[in-house]
This record gives structure tokens, C-alpha cells and sequence, in this order.
């Protein structure tokens, strides 16, 4: 009790003066056996009820006299957040997302309620694209939801804004939030140059990395150039971070400086500076690859008429090979020359091989017969390139016809690294979603999760179709939905709302097939249940970000919001996927939310 | 929007909810995915919610009350289906149409507003069929109780007063070794249950208490003094009631347990009940396991007086009344006799609630002052309910606890070390920002409980 007492000014000021409190208490302890108390004992009354008797006439004197304590240092004000506040059913939808947090511990995919988990994501990240700022309320909810979860960390951070900074500096078990994690941090209008540079030069590692990447985003020239004024003196580990942050707004002005990190002291900037300047296809570095790799690969002039490629890898790996970022151990299992001649051609930039066979498009290159084995770890090194230097062309070719029966065969053979997932990235996003959408066609779902995690949400036609008519095919199919229920979680957070009517005639129990698993047909309703109703609420909580009609807010953003939205999707998808896979192999008990 | 203009907030309708469980479940069906035939009018909001039997659940909620219907088998009251209902309709005003009620609906809010019709007519109804029983058998009764409680309370007594005689410390070593309560007292827990038979249920639950001071924290001794001697004031109060002035008295008597049946004050022959625009300052449920207790807290616009409603419910049984934070209703209270009196039973309510406004409060001297008069009047007072204006939450740093800094910026309250685990006091900072806020709660002697913060609407806390 930090409250202190008043001198006892008691109206009634009792006959005899009452002992001070500290010694009734000492009294109490020793017991009225052992020594007499010092109060005033009536006649037949017991040493001990004389005792209680002072001690509750103190206790409620001390009580009804408590005085203020004196104030202890106040907490600097929070910096004012301009943004505008949430609609209120916004703010009552955030509030109930984050009392669903952590609940049906198991992640179970059972039951025909949408889980509101999972859809947090996506609406931090539609908040955010409107500019608004998180309720105060909710901040320490909003704070703990993205301690415990990392994913949510940027969109949550970047929602709850300055005074959430503030919050977190009160309480340890918000450090995190201080540490940042690489969200954008906004860049006050016309802020004075001199400013920057301060907050560059004493800000904390964090601070600094988003600063970098905020003038960066701004213009590309005046983050480099900060980043040059410090750039002898940082730790070889803020190095590798602050260089990483220059690979989002890449351009050819970057040479000299990444050149200059080549001779780096560490071993881990010089590969990332090879790495960056690789993707500039016009950099000396690229011209060096491209020579080099030339070498090796080439049309096999004993091949006769028909056009064969000959692959002949390099014998050493030598200094100049090693100053540009090639790695010369390779990893255990590999051999040394097909290792170093992967770096070079991934190194290598794409549009050099057209002059290379003979003036060939990338289709035509890629169908050309490779010797002696060597397709595949051609073809591979491609890919990784193209992924590199974002090369749609080269993409598309090596993609190839997604429908064809054989494909998943010859796209991606036994032994191959390739990514295709992240080779379906550099497409544009129409194209992507076509692509996905045939496959799936093709091949069904069961390879397709990844593929599905990167396509823009909402889908596009004819994905979203293509994706339920699968399901469809699943169930009468007669298996499990959780067997799916990776997809399920992605198409609920992804599926276009729009597409809730057409879905609505499937969460009826049909006649389970011949041969189905037993009770398939409910699970599968429940599950299209649970799929419509998670579209409509997604559709409800985007309608009630809008804002109100009278308030003037940073203007109609909403294809930002999409765009942001998918990349907030595409970010917890691995996580989701992690999560259901537990669930996908046993049949979780019911959770109860369908008595 | 319905007539009343009244349309509740989230926060409302997931105060009704009976437990954390419903109030998830509820939050999962407030979408308009599993809902069919949903309708409102002014006064009920019905829906039908398909679940995963055939036939869909008919959820029905009355405002009025509100009351809750469902043909679900969910024993939880009310269910999530009731919950998610509302929640729909407070979420979104285009997600529920207006309209007629269908047949399955009007029904039982047809059986509703009769009911109330017939209660509201004759309101003596109940009590003259209770009159009749024979007044000379209850007045012998209640003396029997007297006496009962008389000998517990004087064996309690006499228990405090070995205690005193053998010292403190002694306590403290039997109940620091182990919760066995073993050595050579009596233990806390079992006088306790000696009251209980003694039929004086207030005097248990405070022995219950004095088993938990014991050895714990720092100054135990000083607490379990202080206990032990308002413990013996209440006996003394009991034993000597005849002599007490009939306020005193009749506090003395809740607070032994003796209770007061909230009927008899509203319509009783001394009923006073008091009508005033009440402002709800807050609705918090406390769970002991076996038993959920409400408390809501009012205060008059017109009489400025605080008011205490309780209510109990036994595990997943509805409670009584629910009162969103913020809300002002129009109603007659009527005060359990006592002292200084706090607790209320609600009477008639005159108009549907309606949002209320940020309510003016007073400065920390003031509350202070506020607990320490209520303290004349009834001595067992832990704290008094105030609502502080223009304070600014500090929070506790380096070991220093927390506090509410007056607008003078040098006298604090510190906070009650109880609230201290929650997310309450960060909610608390977080609305604060540092600059000054409206927060209601108990001040008491352990420093300031807070219920409710405005930012400006009301937050639970």
C-alpha cells in the first residue's frame, strides 16, 4: 500500500491516546499471554477482546483516512496517429477476431464455422491498405496476437501504429514489437534530409532497416547513398541486412556500389552483392557470368543436323569465379563441376542464351535436346535464373503447358530442385492462376497447395472454379475433407466472395457414392458449409472497412487492399499449411461447435 | 436500425454470453453463412441457424429482458446460437431485415408479452398467495436462525480470541507449513464450515478469507489483524443488535448473511423504491467454480447515487440480468436496508435502455474522501465505487506498482495489486496515451480496482 495515512484526526478523539497501529500488530504477533497489550481493558473483558476492540477501531480510522500518494513519474505522451479511427463494425469485427485467437487448440478443421483465426491475416492486412488505425482498446490484444504469432507481426504492428511503439516500451513482453521486423515504416512527407540522416546515424538496427527501405522506396538513389555515408563502419552482419534491403528497388545506378561490396571482408556480403548484381542483366559482373557460362554450354557442332545442346562444366573454380560469388565446395552429394557450372548459368542473364542458339525464343531453347544428361541440371540452373531475374518469357517456357499429361513428369523430374511455385512468381497474375487453374485441371489438387499459396487473392477465374470443381470431384470421389483440408483453408481465404451463391448448392448431404468413406457426405457438407460461410463473413468484413460515406479518408484504396491482402496470405499460407497438415491424416473429435 | 434508435455493440451482446467458450462459439456464428429467415423488429431479433442436424435452430431473442430462446439441445444459457443471433444483427445493420416475425417466433414472444401483461397487472398476485402462511411460525423461525447464529458467533469469538491470546505468529507457522491446516488449532476451513451450520454464510466466507492471509505476502500480520478485528467488531455488532440503530443493524445483518427478499423491497409496505435515469458503469462476472456472480454497477443521473446490482447463477444457468457497460435505463431501484446502502434490486423499467454518455467523475482527494465518509457508515466497506475524471494511469515501473495520477499531476491512487495480472491495465494505458482518461472502479484500501475506462465509449476492462 503506497497510500499514506493522515496524522489520525478523529472528530471523537477517544479518552486515552490509542497505541499506534505497528504496535498492536506486535502485540498481535506475541500474543496477549505472553505480555500485556498496550490498550485499555474494560472490566471483564479479556486482554485479547480488548485487543480486537483497538484494532478495529484503528484499522477503520487508518482506512477512512487514506491520503493520495505522491504521483510517480509520468509516461511521456504517445505521438499523436493521424490515421482515421476504424468503422465501428470494423472495430467490433477486430475486437471478436482477436477474442477467437488460440482457441480449439488442436487448429481442427472440423465444424461448419468459419475460423476466425485464420481470416486475421487478411483483414490487418485490408485495414492497413485503407489507412486506418487500430481501436486503443484493442492494442494490447492486437500486441499479444502478434507476439505469439510472427506472421502477423508486420500487418499488426503496422496497424496499431506509433502508440502500440509507445505501449510496448512499458511492458518486456512487447520488446518485439521494438526490435521491428521489417514493416514499412512511413516516411513523414518532405522530411528534411538532415533529419534522415540523423535518425540513420543513432537510430536502433530496426528503426534503421526500415528507414533505409522507406527513402529507398522513395528513390533508390538517396537510400543508397545513405547507405554509403555509414557503410565502412557497420558490423558485417547489419551489412548482410542493410544490403539485402537495396534488392526490393533494384537498379542499374547500384553497380559501382555493389561492385565496391565484392571485395567485402566478409565472405557472406560478397555472395549477396554477386547475388544482387547478378540480377542486373546489363552489369559487368552479369557480362563475366555470361562469358564464363558461355563456355560451358553451347550447340554441339559434331551434332549434325539436328540441334543438340553439349554442356561441358568447368574444370576449377578459380579466384575471379570466387570474387563473383561462386561458391566452390558445393554441398555434400554433389559433384564440384555440375555444382559450379549451376552458379554461372544461374548467374548468367537469360536473354545472352537467344544469341547463344542461334537466335532461338526461350520455348524453342528449352525443347532443344540436351547431351549427355545434362538436362536436367540445365534446365534447373534456368529456373533459378529466371526466378533471379524475374524473366517472365523464360518462366512461361520452362513452365511449359501445364494441362499436358505427361507434365508433372517432364516439368519437374526425379532429382530435379526445381521450384516451380516460385517459378510460377515471376508470372503476371492472370497468368498465374490460368496456369494453376489447368493444372489442377489436369492433375488435381493434391500437388497444387503450394502452387495455390502464391496466386493474388481473391482468385481469378477460372481458378476459383477450378478449384472447387475439384473439391467436388474429391468428394464424389467418396474420401475425407480433411484430406483436403489444406486446400479448403487456402480456398476459404482465397476463394472470390462472389463465389459463395454458386457454392451454396454443394453444402447439401448428398447420396454418399458406392464405396465412399463412411459419413463422407456430411463431413463434406459441413465442410462446403464452413467454406460459404467463411466467403460471406469475408465479404462482410471487407464491407465494413469501407468507409463511412462522410469521412475523407486517404482515398479509395481497395486494389491496394487486395494486393496487400494476397501478400499477407501468401505469407501465412506456410503456416497454415504446416498447421493442417497434422489434422489432414486423423479425424479431430468434434469441437463442439455444432451440438 | 429498430425503433428505439438502440442498437447494441459487440461488447454488449458478448457480456450476455455465459461462459468464454459460448463467447467464441458465438463470435464463429456471427456471419451471415449459416443464418436463414433472419428478421427483426422493434423489439426481437429471430433467425434460423443451420447446425449439423437437418432441421435448423430457431433462435429467438427478446430485447425486452432480454430473453432468450432456442430449440437447440445446448444446456448453456443463452446459447451460441442466441449469442451469434445478436451479434449479427449488432454487427451489421443490413445483415438482419426488418420484418414480421414468422409463426415459430411470434409464438413464444406473443407467451412472452402476456406473461409480463398478467405480472404487470397484478403485481400483489404472488405475494398474496404467499401472505397466508403463518406469521407465527416464520417470526419462530427466523428466532431460531438468531440464536443459531448468536452461538456461532460467539464461538467465533472465542476462536479470535485464543488466537490473540496465543499470538499471530502461531497462525503463521501452522498455515506457512502447509495448507493442512494441521497442529494444534482448528483450522480456517473448518470454523468456516462451522458457520455455515451455524446458518451465517456472510461470517464463513470472511473465516474463509483469514485462512488465505495467513503467511501470505510481506505483511501479513498487519492484514490478518485487521481482519481479525473486523471480524470481532461484526460479532460484537450481532451479539449486541438490539442496541444498534436500525440502519446499522440491518447492515450488520446482510453483512452475518441474513438476507433481505428483494421483493418485499420493491413491493413490500416499506418499499421506497427510486426511479432515475442509471447509468451502467459496469458488468463484471466473477466465477468461483461452482457459483458465477454478476455485478453490475449504477449511478443515478438524477440522485447521483451509486447502486450495486447482484446476481447469481449456478455453473451454465443464466443469470438474471444483463446490463451492457453504457447503457442507461430508465428504472426504479430499490435499496437493501443497510447503513450505507449500495446493493439494489432493479424494479420497473420504464423504457428500453439507450447509450449513455461519458459520465462526470471526481478527482482522487474526492474518491478517497468518498471511501473513507462511506467508511462511517459501515465499517466492513473494502472500497466504494467511483467514478475518477482526468486521471492519468502511470505504469508501474522497477517494482513500483501502478497508479492513477490526479490532473494536478502530484497525488496518485495506486492500483489495486489484483488487477495487476490482466490485460485490464494495459487496456487501461493504451487508451491513456499518457494524457488524462475517465476510468469507474472500487476504491478501496488496497488502492483502485478499474472496472471501466471511456475512449469515449465504454471499455471493460
Amino acid at each position: 500500500m503506497t497510500t499514506t495515512t493522515s496524522p489520525e484526526t478523529n472528530p471523537t478523539p477517544p479518552a486515552t491516546a490509542p497505541a499506534p497501529w505497528p504496535d498492536l500488530v506486535s502485540a498481535a504477533l506475541l500474543g496477549t499471554e505472553r505480555r500485556r497489550p498496550p490498550v485499555a481493558v474494560r472490566p471483564g473483558q479479556s486482554a485479547a477482546a480488548a485487543l480486537l476492540d483497538a484494532a478495529a477501531v484503528s484499522t477503520v480510522r487508518r482506512r477512512a483516512a487514506l491520503r493520495p500518494a505522491p504521483a510517480g513519474e509520468r509516461p511521456a505522451p504517445a505521438p499523436d496517429d493521424p490515421r482515421p479511427p476504424l468503422p465501428l463494425p470494423a472495430r467490433r469485427r477486430l475486437a471478436l477476431l482477436l477474442a477467437d485467437r488460440g482457441d480449439t487448440g488442436g487448429g481442427s478443421r472440423r465444424g461448419a464455422a468459419p475460423d476466425l483465426t485464420e481470416l486475421l491475416p487478411q483483414w490487418l492486412a485490408a485495414a492497413g491498405a485503407y489507412g486506418y488505425r487500430a481501436p486503443e482498446a484493442l492494442l494490447p490484444a492486437l500486441l499479444d496476437a502478434a507476439r505469439a504469432r510472427t506472421d502477423l507481426r508486420p500487418a499488426a504492428l503496422a496497424l496499431a501504429g506509433p502508440r502500440a511503439l509507445w505501449l510496448a516500451r512499458l511492458n518486456d513482453a512487447w520488446k518485439f514489437a521494438l526490435r521491428g521486423t521489417g514493416g514499412a515504416a512511413v516516411l513523414p512527407e518532405g522530411e528534411a534530409p538532415e533529419e534522415i540522416a540523423r535518425r540513420w546515424e543513432e537510430g536502433l538496427f530496426a528503426e534503421r532497416v526500415a528507414l533505409l527501405t522507406a527513402v529507398r522506396r522513395r528513390d533508390p538513389e538517396a537510400g543508397r547513398d545513405l547507405l554509403a555515408t555509414t557503410w565502412s563502419t557497420e558490423r558485417a552482419e547489419d551489412r548482410l541486412m542493410f544490403l539485402d534491403s537495396l534488392r526490393e528497388e533494384l537498379t542499374a545506378g547500384d553497380e559501382p556500389f555493389l561492385e565496391q561490396a565484392l571485395s567485402d571482408r566478409s565472405r557472406t556480403v560478397r555472395a549477396t552483392a554477386a547475388e544482387l548484381l547478378s540480377a542486373l542483366p546489363g552489369s559487368a559482373l552479369a557480362a563475366r557470368m555470361a562469358q564464363r557460362a558461355q563456355v560451358c554450354v553451347g550447340l554441339d557442332p559434331a551434332a549434325g543436323p539436328e540441334a543438340v545442346i553439349r554442356v561441358e562444366p568447368p574444370r576449377e573454380c578459380d579466384a575471379g569465379m570466387q570474387r563473383d560469388g561462386v561458391v566452390s565446395k558445393p554441398p555434400s552429394g554433389r559433384g564440384e563441376r555440375s555444382w559450379w557450372l549451376g552458379q554461372l548459368v544461374e548467374a548468367t542473364p537469360l536473354g545472352g542464351w537467344e544469341a547463344r542458339f542461334g537466335g532461338r525464343a526461350p520455348e524453342e531453347i528449352v525443347a532443344l535436346p540436351v547431351a549427355d544428361n545434362w538436362r536436367t541440371e540445365l534446365h534447373d540452373a534456368w529456373c533459378r535464373a529466371a526466378v533471379r531475374q524475374r524473366d517472365a518469357a523464360w518462366a512461361r517456357a520452362l513452365l511449359g503447358v501445364p494441362g499436358a499429361p505427361s507434365r508433372t513428369g517432364e516439368v519437374a523430374p526425379a532429382g530435379s530442385s526445381r521450384d516451380l511455385t516460385k517459378l510460377l512468381t515471376v508470372l503476371p497474375d492472370g497468368e498465374r492462376a490460368g496456369w494453376v487453374a489447368e493444372f489442377i485441371a489436369a492433375h488435381g489438387l493434391s500437388d497444387a497447395f503450394r502452387m495455390l499459396g502464391v496466386c493474388a487473392v481473391p482468385w481469378a477465374e477460372p481458378l476459383g472454379r477450378s478449384v472447387v470443381d475439384a473439391l467436388d470431384i474429391a468428394r464424389d470421389a467418396g474420401s475425407y475433407p480433411w484430406s483436403f483440408s489444406g486446400v479448403m483453408g487456402l480456398a476459404e481465404r482465397c476463394l472470390d466472395p462472389a463465389a459463395a451463391d454458386r457454392l451454396a448448392m454443394l453444402t447439401a448431404v448428398t447420396d454418399e457414392p458406392e464405396g465412399a468413406s463412411p459419413g463422407s457426405g456430411g463431413y463434406w457438407s459441413e465442410a462446403f458449409q464452413r467454406l460459404v460461410g467463411t466467403l460471406r463473413l469475408r465479404a462482410t468484413m471487407r464491407a465494413e472497412l469501407l468507409p463511412p460515406p462522410d469521412a475523407g479518408t486517404t482515398g479509395g484504396s481497395d486494389p491496394t487492399a487486395d494486393a496487400a491482402a494476397s501478400r499477407a496470405v501468401a505469407d501465412a499460407d506456410t503456416a497454415a499449411g504446416a498447421g493442417t497438415a497434422g489434422c489432414a491424416t486423423t479425424a479431430a473429435p468434434d469441437d463442439g461447435s455444432a451440438p | 436500425m429498430n425503433p428505439q434508435g438502440e442498437r447494441w455493440t459487440t461488447d454488449q451482446v458478448l457480456a450476455l454470453a455465459p461462459d468464454e467458450a459460448s463467447r467464441k462459439a458465438s463470435g464463429r456464428l456471427a456471419a451471415p453463412g449459416p443464418w436463414s429467415e433472419t428478421g427483426a423488429d422493434g423489439s426481437a431479433v429471430w433467425g434460423l441457424c443451420k447446425g449439423s442436424g437437418k432441421k435448423p435452430y430457431q433462435a429467438v431473442v427478446d430485447f425486452k429482458g432480454p430473453a432468450f430462446t432456442c430449440s437447440c439441445p445446448s444446456f448453456k444459457f443463452p446459447c451460441k446460437h442466441a449469442l451469434g443471433l445478436l451479434l449479427l444483427w449488432a454487427g451489421d445493420e443490413g445483415a438482419v431485415a426488418a420484418g414480421e416475425p414468422p409463426q415459430w417466433a411470434g409464438e413464444w414472444l406473443a407467451a412472452r408479452r402476456e406473461r409480463a401483461e398478467r405480472s404487470a397487472a397484478g403485481p400483489s398476485g404472488a405475494a398474496a398467495t404467499r401472505a397466508p402462511a403463518d406469521p407465527e411460525a416464520a417470526r419462530r423461525r427466523a428466532e431460531r436462525r438468531m440464536q443459531r447464529i448468536g452461538a456461532g458467533a460467539m464461538e467465533l469469538e472465542q476462536r479470535l480470541a485464543d488466537l490473540l491470546q496465543s499470538g499471530l505468529a502461531t497462525a503463521g507457522r501452522e498455515g506457512g507449513g502447509s495448507q493442512a491446516d494441521g497442529g494444534g488449532g482448528r483450522s480456517w476451513d473448518e470454523t468456516a464450515a462451522r458457520m455455515v451450520d451455524a446458518q451465517a454464510p456472510g461470517l464463513a466466507s470472511r473465516v474463509r478469507e483469514l485462512g488465505s492471509v495467513v503467511a501470505s505476502g510481506a505483511d501479513w500480520p498487519a492484514r490478518l489483524l485487521e481482519e481479525c478485528a473486523l471480524l470481532h467488531l461484526l460479532e460484537q455488532g450481532f451479539l449486541g443488535i438490539d442496541r444498534l440503530p436500525a440502519p446499522l443493524a440491518a447492515t450488520v445483518r446482510a453483512r452475518v448473511g441474513l438476507t433481505t427478499d428483494a421483493a418485499d423491497l420493491l413491493t413490500g409496505p416499506d418499499a421506497a423504491p427510486v426511479r432515475d435515469r442509471w447509468l451502467v458503469l459496469a458488468q463484471q462476472d466473477g466465477d468461483d467454480g461452482r457459483l458465477t456472480t454478476r455485478r453490475i454497477f449504477l449511478r443515478g443521473e438524477r440522485t447521483g447515487r451509486m447502486a450495486l446490482h447482484l446476481s447469481f447463477a449456478g455453473a451454465n444457468r443464466p443469470l438474471e440480468l444483463a446490463l451492457p457497460t453504457g447503457l442507461v435505463i430508465d428504472a426504479d431501484l430499490a435499496y437493501y436496508p443497510g447503513a450505507r446502502p449500495l446493493r439494489a434490486t432493479l424494479g420497473e423499467r420504464y423504457a428500453p435502455a439507450t447509450p449513455g454518455p461519458v459520465p462526470p467523475g471526481c478527482g482522487i482527494d474526492a474518491a478517497l474522501a468518498a471511501y473513507g465518509d462511506a467508511l462511517r457508515d459501515d465499517p466492513w466497506l473494502d472500497s466504494w465505487p467511483v467514478v475518477l475524471a482526468d486521471v492519468t494511469p502511470i505504469p508501474g515501473r522497477d517494482g513500483r506498482g501502478w497508479q492513477l495520477a490526479d490532473a494536478d499531476g502530484e497525488s496518485a491512487l495506486p492500483l489495486d495489486p489484483r488487477c495487476l495480472g490482466g490485460t485490464g491495465v494495459w487496456q487501461l494505458a493504451a487508451i491513456s496515451g499518457g494524457a488524462p482518461i475517465t476510468v469507474f472502479g472500487e476504491c478501496g484500501h488496497r488502492g483502485f480496482l478499474p472496472l471501466t475506462a471511456w475512449d469515449p465509449s465504454p471499455v471493460s476492462l
